[in-house]
């Protein structure tokens, strides 16, 4: 059923701080009035929610929960507006439906998205469930208020919502509704537990591993040992003979193992002899190494991505330059289940089920794939073991659906932990050039940087600070393209840019002689004032999320403790970042890290508090330790044994602040990680006098492991 | 093919499985008990935690032929109503962020606890300093084994 954006018309007043909302229910007339079974007679108020009529409220969360809390937080925004009690409230995940848009967990864009559809949804039905008593009475709606799942009137009357639904939902659905005024919310907010806590914590089948459907085999698959290498021939021979094997198949370049247990097609594997063969360039880290350099130093190998004023002039002009390069590496996402896909490919239907941030985009290259169309799949949302970015891809659904395809078989194909890791779809390598003019006052004049990387698009923010703070401002890029295959890592290219930006700016004040923050704030007080080209942040928001953590943090007011700052503006949201470290009986170690963030409004104090403290354990995971190394197109590091992940004794504190601006909510699932990196080097940095100038901080300084 | 005895969450099992088939396979593939996670499959990470006799196992590496005649919990059977003070400790705290790793991480607690009642801070960062959290949840696990701590004191 058609349920679009279209059904949800733009806001046209404005009213003691509420919006008042037009409807197009024309488009959803059916949905009012729809009913569904659940216990009792339930009414489907519209794609978000129903009411049955012992006054549980079912709220149907869209969009995939892979641990950012979406399953929470968007049934928390229908049931503020909604007016009910949280106790009543059961949280459905939907499978993928034409009822909802955007469908997907990616970008942090999910709550920015949904905050003022999923208001007008619980507005909307609580405005009928006024009228349905409104009528029963015979009174205004006006004079009937509602609260905890109950309407009342100023007589004393009191219906619950579960009596008025079935009223409710014979209305007319209104024309336009009020939300709340946002300083009035009961429920966003607070502190609101994991919708899913009852089942993780008991251990239910809830993740796309554990899925299991009638008839269904397991399937893993076999893939090249190297980027570059393609499947030339395999003797499957043996291993089909070994208890529990079903089949071995070629799929495209790998070799598919089916059967009815895991245990046995790991072993079949070891059985099965294939033959590898070049097919394209067989890359090594060393070799990216000495690109970079060369890519740098190759003013041919640029492309422009902005350009104010006259840099040369700038540099020529300067008082001191201050130069310096940041690498990153490779990264897997490994987030904690592996990938893993159901498939049933049948003669004009295909069943898919599994942890997908992207299912839409799973379905249509499955269609594409397979010929059916996409009316004819359907596609059933798992919880995510984590995905980082991972599950953007869907090349592990199409591999599931063409090994149903090719064996005509239901199956559920799952990765090991080794071809997680080995599976490509990684955090590209960048190596940055940064340079930055100062006049003899120790203001930047003149700023320069190139990022190259291999497969990473750009690799830059050119429209980010400091861009619009700096009169003459050169941003170039160049990409080299490879056999190792890149995709986009919690926080996508910003995860280590603001780890070299905010380093830079950190050697730029030093030079200056100028106080880190100061500085930032300086030029900040200039794009407000006379901001230099296009830019894509809110100086203000920056100047207050920085000024915060400064107050918050005691910045240089404290004894024996040394601190290192970072900020950054990222998926619509600002956080700044300091790092402390302090000397114990000789010995640097990192101890807190302050957090102050600029989403907007706080759904969940919880949920949010969570993505904080995760964003900035994953962001210090990796700047210390994360590293992919490749040797003839093959990752070395294949599982946890090698891949190094921090550890609970290795977290320092985190202390978590949000600015409370009432601002519309921007996302949180990414936007605390890239500061970390810089706000880390920045305090060794104090601490040591030792600048890191790549990741992980780990190799390029063996000291820096007994600091966490 | 061999013939395993286990006795798992109080309930005995016998099956004709390859001796060699780590308990993590058997759990989740021949009884169905899917919470004990494959998270690794070479004992690094921690989310196959189960107990062995009452001790923190890690059953991706562990042969269902060494667990015959031995007594498993898993998560599935560490409380019958899902009210044992971590599992309560870790909703009030709020601890899961993805949720995967927590059946691991409970299990590694609970042998912990019942070991050590009152455990320091090193204690608790000692045991559960081998159980990978790739969502960074660690602050409120530490939380909230204190926490059970204390309601269990």
């Amino acid at each position: 059923m058609a349920h679009s954006r279209r059904n949800f018309l733009k806001a046209f007043s404005t009213v003691s701080g509420g919006l008042i909302i037009g409807f197009d229910w024309a488009a959803n007339k059916a949905f009012a009035s729809e009913v569904i079974k659940t216990e009792a007679a339930a009414l489907n108020f519209n794609a978000f929610l129903s009411i049955a009529s012992d006054g549980i409220v079912s709220i149907t969360s869209p969009n995939p929960e892979i641990g950012q809390g979406i399953k929470t937080a968007f049934p928390v925004i229908v049931a503020e507006e909604l007016d009910v009690d949280w106790a009543n409230v059961k949280v459905l995940q939907a499978d993928l439906s034409p009822a909802f848009d955007r469908q997907l967990t990616g970008g942090s864009g999910a709550i920015k998205h949904s905050w003022e559809r999923l208001r007008k949804a619980g507005a909307t039905a609580r405005q009928m469930l006024i009228e349905a008593a409104a009528n029963k009475w015979q009174v205004e709606a006006r004079t009937c208020e509602t609260s905890k799942g109950w309407v009342s009137h100023s007589s004393g009357k009191k219906l619950s919502y579960g009596e008025l639904a079935e009223a409710a939902s014979k209305l007319a659905p209104p024309t336009e509704v009020t939300l709340k005024p946002v300083d009035s919310f009961k429920l966003i907010g607070g502190f609101i537990k994991g919708v899913d806590n009852p089942s993780v914590l008991t251990g239910k089948p809830l993740y796309g591993i554990d899925l299991k459907k009638e008839g269904m085999y397991l399937a893993q698959l076999i893939r090249p040992t190297a980027f570059g290498m393609k499947l030339k021939s395999f003797d499957a021979s043996e291993a089909e003979k070994m208890p529990g094997i079903t089949q071995v198949v070629a799929v495209g370049n790998r070799v598919a193992v089916l059967g009815k247990s895991t245990w046995q097609i790991m072993q079949a594997r070891k059985k099965i002899n294939i033959e590898w063969e070049k097919d394209g360039n067989l890359e090594s880290s060393s070799d990216h190494d000495k690109l970079f350099k060369e890519y740098l130093d190759d003013t041919s190998k640029a492309q422009l991505q902005r350009k104010d004023g006259d840099v040369e002039k700038a540099f020529k002009e300067a008082a001191k330059i201050v130069e310096a390069e940041y690498q990153c590496p490779f990264l897997p996402h490994s987030p904690m289940e592996p990938m893993n896909f159901y498939a049933d490919v049948r003669a004009d239907s295909v069943v898919l089920a599994g942890p997908t941030q992207t299912p839409g985009r799973a379905r249509a290259s499955v269609s594409k794939l397979t010929g059916i169309p996409e009316d004819k799949i359907t596609v059933e949302l798992t919880k995510m073991g984590g995905g980082f970015g991972r599950r953007l891809d869907d090349g592990y659904a199409i591999e599931a659906a063409e090994i149903s395809k090719a064996t005509g078989k239901p199956v559920k194909l799952i990765w090991t932990r080794e071809d997680d890791m080995t599976g490509g779809y990684y955090r590209p390598a960048v190596r940055y050039r940064f340079k930055a003019a100062l006049d003899k006052a120790g203001n930047i004049t003149g700023y320069y940087s190139k990022g190259v990387g291999i497969n990473t698009g750009n690799p830059m923010r050119q429209d980010n600070f400091p861009a619009g703070a700096i009169e003459n401002l050169l941003i170039e890029s160049y990409d080299h393209k490879s056999t190792i295959t890149t995709g986009p890592w919690r926080a996508p290219i910003t995860n280590f840019l603001a780890y070299a930006e905010q380093s830079f700016l950190d050697e730029v004040a030093k030079t200056a002689g100028k106080d880190p923050i100061k500085m930032r704030l300086e030029l900040i007080d200039k794009v407000v004032k006379n901001p230099v080209g296009k830019i894509t942040y809110e100086p203000e928001r920056f100047r207050v999320v920085m000024q915060t953590a400064a107050d918050k943090a005691g910045w240089g007011k404290k004894k024996g403790v040394y601190q290192g700052f970072s900020v950054y503006f990222s998926h619509n949201s600002y956080v700044a970042q300091i790092a402390e470290m302090e000397k114990k009986k000789g010995q640097p170690v990192l101890t807190k890290v302050y957090a102050v963030t600029d989403c907007g409004i706080v759904i969940n104090q919880s949920g949010a508090q969570n993505q904080i403290y995760g964003a900035i354990t994953d962001g210090l995971s990796h700047a210390m330790y994360g590293k992919l190394t490749f040797k003839n197109g093959e990752p070395l590091e294949k599982n946890y044994d090698t891949y190094r992940v921090i550890k609970m004794p290795e977290v320092p504190q985190v202390e978590a602040h949000f600015i409370d601006n009432g601002i519309d909510p921007t996302g949180l699932g990414e936007p605390a990680l890239p500061p970390l990196g810089g706000a880390v080097a920045n305090a060794i940095a104090a601490t040591t006098g030792k600048r890191l100038y790549s990741q992980p901080f780990n190799m390029a300084d063996d000291k820096v492991e007994s600091y966490l | 093919m061999a013939i395993v005895k286990l006795k798992i969450n109080g309930k005995a099992y016998e099956s004709d499985v390859d001796p060699e088939m780590p308990l993590l396979w058997y759990l989740r593939e021949e009884i169905e008990l899917v919470g004990t996670k494959y998270g690794c499959g070479i004992a690094q990470c921690g989310a196959c935690t189960v107990h062995m006799n009452g001790t923190a196992v890690r059953s991706c590496v562990l042969p269902v032929s060494s667990a015959d005649g031995a007594e498993i919990t898993t998560i599935e059977g560490l409380s019958e109503k899902g009210d044992h003070p971590l599992q309560k400790a870790w909703d009030e705290l709020d601890v899961p962020q993805c949720g995967y790793c927590q059946a691991g991480q409970i299990m590694t607690a609970a042998s912990l606890l019942k070991d050590n009642p009152k455990p320091s801070l090193e204690d608790i960062e000692l045991a559960m300093g081998n159980n990978i959290c790739r969502c960074g949840t660690y602050h409120r696990i530490r939380e909230a084994v204190k926490l059970a701590a204390e309601k269990m004191n």
